[in-house]
């Protein structure tokens, strides 16, 4: 969760936290969309962040190898699309919310690789400028949006692209994807919440599971209309990125091409 | 204008436009932490570096402008650093 609280019931979330001139409130509540610091005990931060960090390493060394210096402003629009798209939550369900990921966004129009770029910055910014999210989450939260929701949005609509031909196969890849990579990503965050003993898996799956899928489906859909929009305006296609990524650009000579 | 300037334009306005009217509620991570009780476990993450902590810009005391100028300060951000980023990986070819 990002954005201040306005109105939300109870008295510990009154608005505003800062007013003229400069004064600082004490804030009451913990915003989070992504994992908070807290949450996740040492051995899983530990190993979480070192996971991620060679995920990283990899991304860098694929997109140095991939990319022309005309993809990096593409990459670069990309991330700052994701990251304002991600403040706008959506109500899902009474009384809660949720937000466009952007990994599978990321990973149909550019691929696996720059989208686990795009969204480990976008995550990093985040973290550091808004504190939301943890700092020692970091690696946690870059594993499960920037890591596994690529991949997961990555093989999903692979696989449908590949047994599924009709004019609609493009649409239905791209909504499912997108709806896995949220879902995914929450498992994943159930697992780290019960690795580190915060709360049992059991317990912890299924609220996180439903109210994800039904976020979800506000993903697909937004994910759906901004490939055509984005895919249109760059003159990148649904499936572009991927294609790209399938087979490693031996002919680069540029066109907009990103891995 | 750059085709990939016409992103850029649309993030920025997603940012000042939509996000100050963003849906206040918990979103799905702090609603289950809320309703299965380890919400309070949660800390922010130490503001040793944070100009903008939950999207508010210091010394703006309207809510609605305060975020949408933290999220177009952070669209910006977000395009510098991964702009940034690339140019000093790439080896420059091209």
């Amino acid at each position: 969760m990002k954005i201040l609280k306005r109105g939300h019931e109870g008295p510990a979330q009154k608005a505003p936290i800062l007013s003229w001139p400069f004064v600082l409130k004490k804030k009451e509540r913990v915003n989070f969309m992504h994992i908070p610091d807290g949450f996740l005990d040492a051995k899983t931060v530990i190993t979480t962040a070192a996971i991620s960090a060679y995920a990283i390493k990899n991304d860098v060394e694929k997109a140095r190898r991939n990319l022309g210096d005309r993809d990096i402003p593409v990459l670069g629009v990309m991330a700052a699309f994701i990251f304002a798209a991600q403040m706008v939550n959506f109500p899902v369900m009474a009384g809660t919310s949720g937000h466009l990921l952007g990994a599978a966004l990321a990973t149909i129009l550019l691929g696996p690789y720059s989208a686990g770029l795009i969204m480990a910055t976008v995550l990093i910014v985040q973290s550091l400028f808004f504190q939301d999210g943890g700092l020692l989450a970091l690696g946690a939260n870059i594993f499960n949006m920037a890591v596994v929701a690529p991949l997961a949005a990555y093989y999903i609509y692979v696989t449908i692209k590949r047994y599924i031909r009709f004019s609609g196969a493009d649409t239905l890849a791209t909504f499912t994807a997108s709806w896995f990579s949220v879902v995914v990503a929450a498992v994943f965050t159930s697992l780290e919440l019960a690795l580190s003993g915060t709360v049992p898996f059991k317990i912890v799956i299924l609220p996180m599971a439903m109210v994800h899928a039904a976020i979800g489906i506000g993903e697909g859909l937004i994910t759906t209309v901004a490939v055509a929009y984005i895919g249109r305006v760059l003159n990148l296609k649904a499936g572009f990125g991927i294609k790209n990524s399938v087979e490693p650009a031996i002919d680069v000579d540029g066109g907009g091409r990103v891995n | 204008m750059k085709k990939w300037g016409v992103i850029l334009l649309t993030a920025v306005l997603v940012a000042l436009i939509l996000s100050p009217f963003a849906s206040t509620h918990p979103d799905g991570l702090e609603r289950v932490a809320e309703n299965l009780a380890f919400a309070e476990k949660g800390s922010s993450p130490v503001a040793w570096f944070s100009p903008m902590p939950d999207y508010v810009v210091r010394g703006i005391s309207d809510g609605k402008i305060s975020t949408a100028m933290a999220g177009v300060i952070g669209t910006f951000i977000t395009f510098i650093v991964v702009f940034g980023v690339m140019k000093a990986l790439s080896p420059g070819r091209r």
